[in-house]
């Protein structure tokens, strides 16, 4: 075997390894093989994913990435150019000629700018799709869905006259009224201060909890996809990278770019022999290194290492680094650090932990997990240290 | 791959593509909105010995009185504009609040209502001179001709210019200039090479409001007997027996092209503006000890445009009358109520014509939906002299027994007030479209709302307060329309403005202060519509 079959092995490997508890229970949504393109360009490629019932699940990606479009061919607002989209596994776009107006999908959505219908109230604004049931039907079920978002004393508010965190309750509770299949969130966040940010996230997690729904969102930040997301499916450049618990996409990710997104994320280079990886910071024993084994003896691979996963003290005799940057970011300080093997790596340590800067240091692995690995790719992506 | 852009995901999916009917609807509106300029074409066309005619002196003396008559006008409107915008909006003028309001009021004066003031006030027989004779002066320089037509037309035109730079100047970050005396620059140098370039958009703007108000302006040159093209289309126009209808349309033709050239023009110099979204405020600039001159010219400026109208009105209504037989001529209510009748009907018909030719270019950035807009706005490129004179042809034309018995005048009249004024309509109903996000129809879509009640339940009671806005100001330009009116109305019809025009014609000037006034509230009122509409603040 030569190393590329034996890297091509290796990749092929890794992706029938065996999958983390996915989530059980019936198909909410599925996407098989879907694609869209406006004219000659294609926003995205290829996406099969499975939504299942009462999960929250998040499309995390870059700004331009397509998830946002995924978003609205689910909803209807877009037609897929290819590939089939199921809701109950009923086709509500391709297979043939299908497609089902948004309005009769039974898909909620909570976009982005939260659509309020400024000339309507509160109240007026919740009850709007529910249109067709009876009177008192209706408002029963708009006190209700005022009761479940904690808005019972601004129903004959107008929009404008309520503040951002509001408007998203209104907004969450008039897509939740007609009892939506499935239920959709565009960037939720997005136009709420910080401080908001991390409370409505909570709150809405809390509201589509007791309203049992099943939902997709979508969003640009990852520690709000990590924080609230029942699984993770990361997206990059039209193409559904890695899908997974928001635990397992971030200590094992898929490919380089989600190990990138998802944190800060050195690439230490290394040789695999015998059973340990020589790298820059010394051998590794192959035990912590996730999945490797001995087949891959002699081969070139990167080992993914986290700010956190390793840690840097003055050196005492026997250096092998030096810091080049130091970054005070208030309770953590990050240090980008070049190795003398040549990686340049990111380590974060405590507040009160003093690195000396611009002389060498120790450097040592502090991770009490397995660590990633890729097969050495064409390019080395050393992030320790800079913005992300 | 990495630069995918998603082009139009903002502006609604489905309706990127044109929908059909939208399309052809909005189509068939531009169509026959550009239909007058086949007309001015065709009759000019027709016109025998058309060569002999362009380059008849006459022709060529024409064309040079309006050039100058713009370039003065403009150039001096600019000059009046600019400063007056800046002291109002960057210095400590004295009263710069009330200076605010004064300075635009202008344009609540029709022009040739302002035009009519003037004669009366400083003409051979004015009242100016009649004040003067005690004092042994008999003879004032003459306020006809061009300095006249000049005077005129700058005063009640240059808030066009003021009211875009004073916009431009508040929505600059005042910032920029701090920061550039901080950068060693005098208040002077600081303007030049700061302020200048970003309002220059604005003043172009402005200017190419004044130039094709005052290309396009018949009552000004007509009271000032001013050979510009409007007055002499119009004079040769009833010239029937001399033959002087094909030079009317010839001159058309060309009064045409020259307004296309002028918008032309400005868009080239429109292109170099520079959008900022910070407007923060700068230090106030002190005027020092200019600052009661400043005051005294501002002063001086509010009270010859607008004193000068509103005292020769007051000295009609109080001595009333127009003397002996004037019994004839007397004012009937019908006048006012025909006024309001054909603007309220031109209003309406407008508002309809808007809806979907802005909906269209609101909602689509095809070059399609594009060009029918800007078809649109073929009205403002076609004087009023004109479109009166094209519907007429095409009325002798096509109309048969129906033009000869003057039952098919009202209908033009009405079209051509619809032609004229659709650019207001479009404008204000397309500006509230924009303001309404895609989102919320698709909102109300995944709410279970058809696409037809989804634009019924949110978009149109969003736009609504829009389009009543563009059919008010519809309604108001209407009422004040001149030369298209006397070209098309009925014989026996009679309205406020042929009735002013009739005064004025026949010398008897006492006649027109009860509907002169009466249009200058109605002026005054669309004027607050404008303001309204484009959110003009008085801060």
């Amino acid at each position: 075997m030569s190393s590329e079959d034996l890297l091509r092995a290796g990749r092929e490997r890794r992706e029938v390894e065996p999958p983390a508890p996915e989530p059980t229970g019936d198909v909410v949504l599925e996407l098989d093989g879907v694609s869209k393109a406006y004219g000659e360009t294609p926003v995205i490629e290829d996406l099969s994913l499975s939504v299942y019932e009462g999960e929250l699940l998040t499309l995390l990606g870059p700004s331009g990435c397509g998830k946002t479009t995924t978003l609205r061919l689910i909803a209807g607002l877009e037609r897929p150019t290819g590939g089939t989209v199921r809701i109950e596994g009923e086709p509500v776009a391709g297979g043939g000629d299908a497609f089902l107006p948004p309005e009769e999908r039974d898909v909620g959505v909570v976009f982005q700018e939260f659509a309020l219908f400024p000339h309507l109230t509160a109240r007026e604004n919740v009850a709007f799709g529910l249109a067709d049931r009876p009177e008192t039907e209706r408002e029963r079920r708009v006190e209700d869905l005022l009761e479940l978002v904690g808005l019972t004393d601004h129903g004959e508010k107008y929009p404008e006259a309520l503040s951002g965190g509001q408007q998203q309750r209104v907004a969450l509770a008039r897509s939740l009224a007609p009892e939506p299949r499935l239920l959709l969130l565009d960037e939720p966040f997005s136009n709420l201060d910080v401080d908001l940010r991390v409370e409505m996230r909570e709150e809405v997690r809390r509201i589509l909890d007791e309203a049992g729904v099943t939902a997709v969102s979508v969003t640009h930040d990852q520690e709000e996809a990590m924080s609230i997301s029942d699984r993770v499916a990361v997206m990059y450049d039209g193409q559904l990278e890695q899908v997974g618990a928001p635990e397992r996409v971030f200590q094992q990710p898929r490919s380089r770019f989600v190990a990138s997104f998802l944190g800060h994320a050195s690439f230490l280079a290394g040789t695999v022999d015998g059973d340990v990886v020589r790298t820059g910071l010394g051998p590794v024993p192959m035990e912590r290194v996730h999945g490797l084994t001995a087949e891959y003896d002699g081969s070139d691979i990167d080992v993914l290492v986290r700010p956190d996963d390793v840690a840097a003290r003055a050196a005492d005799g026997d250096p092998n680094g030096r810091v080049v940057n130091r970054r005070y970011l208030g309770p953590t300080v990050l240090y980008r650090i070049e190795l003398d093997s040549g990686d340049t790596i990111g380590a974060m340590h405590n507040h009160a932990a003093e690195v000396p800067l611009d002389e060498p240091v120790r450097v040592d692995l502090a991770a009490d997990h397995d660590l990633a690995w890729f097969p050495r790719g064409r390019r080395r992506m050393a992030d320790g240290g800079r913005d992300g | 791959m990495a630069t995918r852009s998603v082009p139009a995901v903002l502006r609604g999916g489905e309706g990127r593509e044109l929908p059909l009917g939208l399309t052809l609807l909005a189509g068939a509106v531009a169509a026959v909105v550009l239909s007058p300029l086949v007309w001015v074409l065709a009759s000019a066309l027709e016109a025998s010995g058309w060569l002999d005619l362009v380059t008849r002196p006459t022709t060529v003396r024409v064309f040079v009185n309006s050039a100058l008559l713009v370039g003065l006008v403009t150039g001096a409107s600019i000059a009046l504009g600019v400063p007056m915008a800046y002291l109002t909006v960057r210095t400590d003028l004295p009263a710069r609040r009330s200076f605010t309001v004064l300075l635009a009021m202008p344009l609540v004066i029709p022009s040739y209502i302002g035009a009519f003031a003037f004669v009366s006030a400083f003409g051979p027989r004015g009242e100016l001179r009649d004040l003067l004779v005690p004092l042994g002066i008999e003879q004032l320089p003459s306020i006809y001709g061009l300095f006249g037509a000049t005077l005129v037309l700058t005063l009640y035109t240059y808030p066009y210019v003021y009211i875009t730079t004073r916009a431009s100047l508040k929505s600059m970050d005042g910032r920029l200039v701090d920061a550039a005396r901080t950068l060693q620059h005098t208040r002077w140098e600081a303007f030049k090479r700061v302020t200048v370039p970003q309002i220059k958009p604005a003043v172009a703007a402005g200017s190419l409001l004044t130039a094709l108000y005052t290309l396009s302006d018949f009552g000004t040159p007509a009271i000032m007997r001013f050979d510009a093209f409007t007055r002499v289309i119009f004079v040769e126009y009833n010239d029937v027996l001399g033959g002087g209808r094909d030079l009317a349309a010839l001159l058309s033709l060309q009064l045409v092209a020259v307004t296309f050239v002028i918008l032309a023009v400005e868009s080239r110099v429109r292109g170099s503006g520079v959008e900022t979204d910070r407007t923060a405020k700068g230090s106030t600039v002190r005027l020092g000890r200019w600052r009661w001159p400043a005051f005294g010219l501002c002063a001086a400026l509010a009270a010859l445009a607008l004193l000068v109208p509103l005292a020769i009105l007051g000295l009609w209504l109080v001595r009333g009358g127009g003397g002996i037989g004037a019994e004839s001529l007397a004012f009937r209510p019908s006048y006012a109520l025909n006024s309001v009748g054909v603007a309220a009907i031109a209003a309406v018909v407008a508002a309809c014509c808007a809806l979907p030719v802005a909906y269209l270019s609101a909602r689509s950035d095809a070059s399609l939906a594009w060009l029918i807009e800007r078809a649109t706005y073929v009205g403002y490129a076609v004087p009023g002299v004109v479109m009166g004179l094209a519907l007429v042809f095409f009325g002798a034309r096509y109309g048969g027994a129906l033009y000869k018995q003057g039952l098919i005048l009202l209908p033009l009249l009405i079209f051509a007030y619809v032609v004229r004024f659709l650019p207001q309509a479009v404008g204000s109903t397309r500006a509230s479209f924009l303001s309404v996000s895609g989102t919320l129809p698709e909102a109300a879509r995944t709410l279970g709302r058809t696409p037809t009640r989804a634009f019924r339940d949110v978009v149109l009671p969003l736009v609504a307060p829009g389009v009543l806005g563009g059919a008010a100001l519809v309604f108001l330009t209407t009422m004040k329309e001149l030369p298209a009116t006397l070209l098309l109305r009925p014989p026996e019809f009679k309205t406020l403005v042929t009735y002013i025009w009739t005064a004025q014609q026949s010398g008897h000037y006492g006649l027109a202060a009860v509907p002169a006034l009466v249009l200058l509230g109605v002026s005054a009122v669309s004027m607050l519509v404008i303001l309204y509409v484009e959110g003009y603040d008085v801060e």
